[in-house]
């Protein structure tokens, strides 16, 4: 099992080693230690593979993640996951702004609280918080779920597209063009499936879910504000 | 009996300040109740590079012969830390123009124009198509703050990454794409639903300000394991203090690209009213990265409204390394084409003016997704056209270097310009042709 301690090891010889990996690797556990929140650790990573980090990471950890499973014992900055692509990304603690922002698949389990913009602008990715949500968060998010079981900030879903938003706790405020929904069977389902995934046995009923008006869907003057 | 003759009367008036177009645009803001949006860049008059000329040798310059001496062309680009730097034959890059904004024929005979002069295209919103990455030698990835399409497989075939804060139509503005151009295929690239008009977001998702930009270029250059020269560019509204932080970022190429620089649809308030002119920020930009010690080492690429091999020169004799071409792109595909004229006309206007981008209902087949439209334009004729003006673009600029005795269009520089408006002279800090007056710099002169 590779073990990559960044008190001695660079943060491109370790992502150096990850990229040269390759789907039929069999070197498929890492560890990383002292990551001494650092920056860019594990991004880039195309290969099924686990990593797990033993401790704090910096900027955009996991960011552009393919295939992989990360998971992050302590917390996290800005940009987690961002951009993800596929696999699962896992932080003990709590993550900073814009955490699986823009991500375009797989999923981000954050169980701790997660900052502003969380799942902001995210095209397909599913996002679960155990915590709770700051402000603009799903702002311009376009496709996947995110799924918080406490609270959410304000403008919670500004200018957003088709993404799902399940909040089990209290939201401040909606953004632009956002709305609450009837939780339907389908909804339900997806809320089900995706809470299974993480790993999070909560019922789905205490849930509400919020969506887009689409009332800013075609530019006209009652929207121009 | 004889008449008396009448009283001279004055001829019709108007008015410089509500003048004709002016009038029409409050009418047809009282009438529709919103505003105009359009493409193309400021089309208000502007100190420009035709308002600099150039000495030519003479007495004290040293002249060298016609088309015949050697006066290389060729740059680098990203060499200050990219293991793989871009190396052009020409400096005339094409700017970032999107498919969405663009049709799939369209990117393809870009790419293949500039493929045949041995300069690079540009992505745009919207992500990387087949089209484009197959067609075009080197390829520049746009990294813009909506991501749509964005993926690290596609930021490894690129040959360079631009980070997109502004564009010099709309410095501070995020991007549109009217639902007419939201076809399947560039619904599913941008993973939105179909035939919606489409906001791009006007800042980055996951950084604020220059400190986060060396973070965010750190993690670009780590997924891309350091090979990528990464661009970023700006929407000239303060050059200075934008250049420097943009090299202190850690990018290895700054754009900067200049109000008359195009859109594919943004307001007309904001195109004519929002950043600076072209002229006005390359001083600017060369003086920051001087200050930084990073001059030629930091390359720097200027756009909005290049058009002529002149423009290409007056460019690089202020101190930019590269320059790129968007809207004139266009024109030699075929944009504005007066073959098409009685369509313009349909549509309410004329060759030459036609700007209307965002509606997707271009007679020459350019900007728009419509299939039967897109068919117009042939792609391989379309990159002959391109790669000949590349090539008329770079004959000029060497035609002029070489009256200046420059060798390399690089050693052009502010010594063999002057300015005729006081305005250029000092935006472009030159002197005032007849004078040695550099307005802002020097004193008084003759």
């Amino acid at each position: 099992m590779p073990v990559v301690d960044l008190s001695k090891s660079a943060i491109r010889d370790l992502n150096r080693l990850l990229h040269s990996l390759t789907a039929t690797t069999n070197e498929t556990s890492w560890t990383v230690q002292n990551p001494a929140g650092q920056h860019s650790i594990a991004v880039g990573v195309d290969a099924p593979i686990e990593i797990e980090i033993e401790g704090h990471v910096g900027y955009y950890c996991a960011g552009m993640n393919k295939h992989a499973e990360i998971t992050i014992n302590g917390n996290a900055g800005v940009g987690l996951a961002e951009n993800m692509m596929s696999g699962v990304v896992r932080v003990k603690g709590d993550a900073s702004q814009a955490a699986g922002a823009t991500g375009q698949g797989g999923l981000l389990v954050i169980e701790g609280n997660a900052s502003a913009r969380c799942g902001i602008s995210m095209k397909g990715i599913d996002i679960v918080v155990k915590g709770s949500i700051g402000s603009m968060s799903a702002f311009m998010a376009q496709a996947g779920s995110l799924v918080v079981l406490g609270d959410a900030g304000e403008a919670l879903g500004d200018s957003i597209y088709e993404a799902r938003l399940f909040v089990r706790g209290k939201v401040t405020s909606l953004g632009a063009d956002c709305e609450e929904k009837t939780i339907g069977d389908e909804e339900r389902t997806i809320l089900a499936a995706v809470l299974e995934r993480a790993g999070v046995d909560v019922p789905t009923d205490g849930f509400r879910l919020y969506g887009s008006a689409r009332r800013l869907y075609h530019f006209h003057i009652d929207n121009a504000y | 009996m004889s008449e008396l003759p009448s009283n001279p009367r004055t001829p019709p008036r108007f008015s410089a300040t509500f003048d004709p177009y002016t009038i029409a645009q409050i009418q047809r803001a009282a009438a529709t109740g919103i505003y105009d949006i359009r493409g193309a860049g400021a089309k208000r008059a502007l100190p420009h590079f035709d308002d600099l000329l150039f000495l030519g040798a003479s007495m004290s310059r040293y002249p060298l012969e016609g088309y015949r001496e050697k006066c290389g062309t060729d740059v680098v680009l990203g060499n200050r830390f990219a293991t793989k730097p871009i190396k052009l034959k020409t400096p005339v890059t094409i700017a970032g123009m999107s498919f969405g904004a663009l049709s799939g024929p369209a990117k393809e005979a870009l790419g293949r124009g500039a493929s045949a002069v041995g300069t690079s295209t540009t992505t745009g919103d919207g992500g990387m198509t087949h089209e484009e990455r197959s067609h075009s030698q080197i390829l520049v990835y746009q990294y813009l703050p909506s991501r749509y399409g964005m993926n690290p497989d596609d930021l490894r075939k690129a040959d360079a990454i631009e980070v997109v804060v502004g564009q010099g139509a709309k410095p501070g503005g995020g991007g549109m794409l009217l639902g007419q151009k939201i076809s399947a295929r560039v619904a599913k690239m941008r993973c939105l639903p179909e035939g919606i008009d489409q906001r791009s977001a006007c800042r980055h998702p996951d950084w604020t300000g220059p400190d986060d930009l060396e973070i965010k270029i750190g993690e670009l250059r780590e997924i891309t394991d350091w090979e990528k020269p990464i661009y970023v560019k700006l929407g000239a509204s303060r050059p200075y203090y934008d250049t420097a932080l943009a090299a202190k970022a850690g990018a290895d190429v700054v754009v900067v690209d200049g109000m008359q620089g195009g859109t594919a649809a943004t307001q007309e308030v904001f195109i004519e009213n929002v950043g600076i002119p072209t002229l006005a920020c390359i001083r600017q930009a060369v003086q920051a990265l001087q200050d930084l010690g990073l001059h030629r080492k930091v390359q720097l690429i200027v756009s909005g409204g290049i058009r002529t091999g002149a423009d290409v020169a007056k460019a690089l004799a202020l101190g930019a390394d590269a320059v790129a071409i968007g809207t004139a792109a266009l024109i030699a595909l075929g944009d504005n084409d007066p073959n098409f004229e009685e369509e313009y006309r349909k549509l309410g206007t004329t060759a030459g003016a036609y700007d209307d981008w965002q509606e997707g209902r271009d007679p020459a087949g350019i900007t728009t997704q419509d299939p039967v439209l897109a068919k117009r334009l042939d792609p391989i004729r379309g990159g002959h056209r391109l790669a000949n003006y590349l090539a008329v673009l770079t004959l000029e600029a060497q035609t002029i270097a070489r009256a200046c005795g420059k060798s390399h269009v690089h050693n052009l520089e502010p010594e063999d310009l002057v300015a005729l408006t006081i305005e250029a002279a000092a935006m472009a800090r030159v002197p005032l042709a007849g004078t040695d007056w550099i307005p802002g710099i020097s004193g008084q002169g003759l």
